[in-house]
């Protein structure tokens, strides 16, 4: 069973529907003792950084979240949120992992922001997330702040600079781009999650 | 590389899906959710619904279907059309819709733009523009086309983006259903402009126009929606030919 954690900052009922699609089974909670039961969980997250911190902590979910024993899939903000910093509006987030998010910069250069649409997914093909996706394949990204290279790092994605599109650090995996939203190929990385991860 | 976006539009009326020329003239369509399948299934990027009665009748977005849509197709969505407050993008976004696009609300109360925005990021509002050319300009018009607002299309452009819009969605309405082409001034005006993704919408008759709008008018998507319907470009062959000129898309 999969635990959908909700705190008022996620796409839910997307990634819902990619799992019924699935016909995996999955519960939507934000309460720590229901989200115990959970064979692996889910970790949406879309919006703003100080507002989902915010919501975390209304929802007492913040120090629970960091001691997640299950294999975990942070999405979009849901991965960011695992690092101990943002400059969007200088938030300190989880801090499970060591880095910044940083506001691509539409000044110095031709890009728009937020950077949204299809891009590549670059990876070396060694971690289950990935399983039967080919390096380079396209999902679905739309955000304003990226995740710096970083040890954890498994999957990269270039847009004026190179950033963190995928992550895994122990139990904790972390995408940037929405596989709930990226059509076949997102289905497939979910479904490796739920049977491979 | 980050690819250009393909976006069918489905005009919404009644539960049907419509098409007009210059915003009147409806002609039937099909039924939405089945065209979006297709469409999903062709290759679209995304896709946008629009409830084009909705501003003038007074009607709401109808969110059963956007709850049909969202689960039928894992592509994100856009839902425009009769939201008018921030409550309302909340509920498109509820129903499963990925993003929201306001048009007349916005113009009425631009701080509509804010409210949304802080509520559920940037990143979920598409602010529509609805632009005709008078001699030397580009104007705002406003009730799915049918109120000039004196606005200029340009500076409107400016204080969305100031106000946390994160695309736009612009249509000329003197090359909407025409198939004569996009205004391809008015996009590369517009995307030189402002920094977010702009999505092109108004004219499309040609796989031709499509890469004008993407190489000329800088868009970062081209929305188009009677060449879709009425099967006269696939998307997968309209993806193909852009890809033979070097523009990178979806396959």
């Amino acid at each position: 069973m999969i635990g959908i954690i909700e705190y008022g900052a996620g796409n839910i009922r997307s990634v819902s529907n990619a799992l019924n699609r699935l016909s995996v089974q999955h519960f939507i909670s934000n309460k720590h003792h229901e989200l115990n039961k959970a064979d692996k969980l889910i970790f949406p997250g879309v919006g703003e950084a100080r507002s989902a911190m915010d919501a975390l902590t209304r929802v007492g979910l913040t120090d629970w979240l960091k001691e997640v024993s299950v294999p975990f899939l942070g999405i979009c903000l849901g991965m960011q949120l695992l690092f101990d910093r943002t400059t969007e509006r200088s938030t300190d987030c989880l801090g499970l992992l060591i880095g910044t998010n940083e506001r691509f910069n539409s000044e110095q250069s031709v890009l728009k922001v937020p950077h949204m649409g299809w891009n590549q997914v670059q990876h070396k093909g060694n971690c289950s997330l990935f399983a039967g996706i080919a390096p380079g394949e396209l999902f679905y990204f739309v955000h304003s702040y990226y995740a710096p290279l970083v040890s954890a790092t498994i999957g990269t994605t270039d847009y004026g600079v190179q950033f963190t599109s995928a992550l895994q650090q122990k139990n904790y995996y972390g995408v940037q781009f929405h596989p709930e939203k990226s059509g076949r190929i997102g289905l497939q990385l979910l479904k490796n999650f739920v049977e491979l991860c | 590389m980050l690819t250009k976006r393909i976006i069918p539009c489905l005009d919404v009326k009644d539960g049907r899906t419509v098409k007009g020329t210059n915003f009147l003239q409806l002609r039937d369509a099909g039924d939405p959710v089945e065209l979006a399948a297709r469409y999903s299934d062709e290759g679209a990027d995304e896709l946008v619904f629009l409830d084009i009665s909705a501003t003038l009748e007074g009607r709401k977005t109808f969110l059963q279907m956007v709850e049909r849509v969202a689960a039928a197709l894992q592509i994100p969505f856009t839902v425009g059309g009769g939201i008018s407050t921030v409550d309302d993008v909340s509920r498109a976004l509820e129903a499963g819709a990925d993003k929201v696009s306001l048009n007349s609300a916005a113009i009425a109360r631009p701080s509509l733009v804010d409210e949304a925005g802080k509520r559920v990021g940037s990143q979920s509002i598409v602010v529509a523009i609805d632009v005709k050319r008078t001699k030397d300009s580009w104007t705002v018009w406003t009730k799915a086309g049918t109120e000039p607002t004196g606005r200029d299309a340009l500076l409107w452009a400016d204080e969305v983006f100031q106000r946390g819009a994160g695309e736009l969605l612009v249509t000329s309405m003197d090359r909407d259903g025409t198939t004569a082409g996009y205004d391809v001034e008015l996009l590369r005006t517009l995307s030189d402009r402002v920094s977010i993704p702009l999505i092109a919408s108004g004219g499309a008759g040609t796989q031709e126009h499509v890469r004008d709008a993407i190489l000329l008018g800088k868009a970062d998507a081209v929305l188009a929606a009677s060449i879709f319907h009425y099967n006269k470009i696939s998307i997968s062959e309209l993806k193909s030919f852009l890809h033979n000129n070097n523009i990178p898309v979806r396959l």
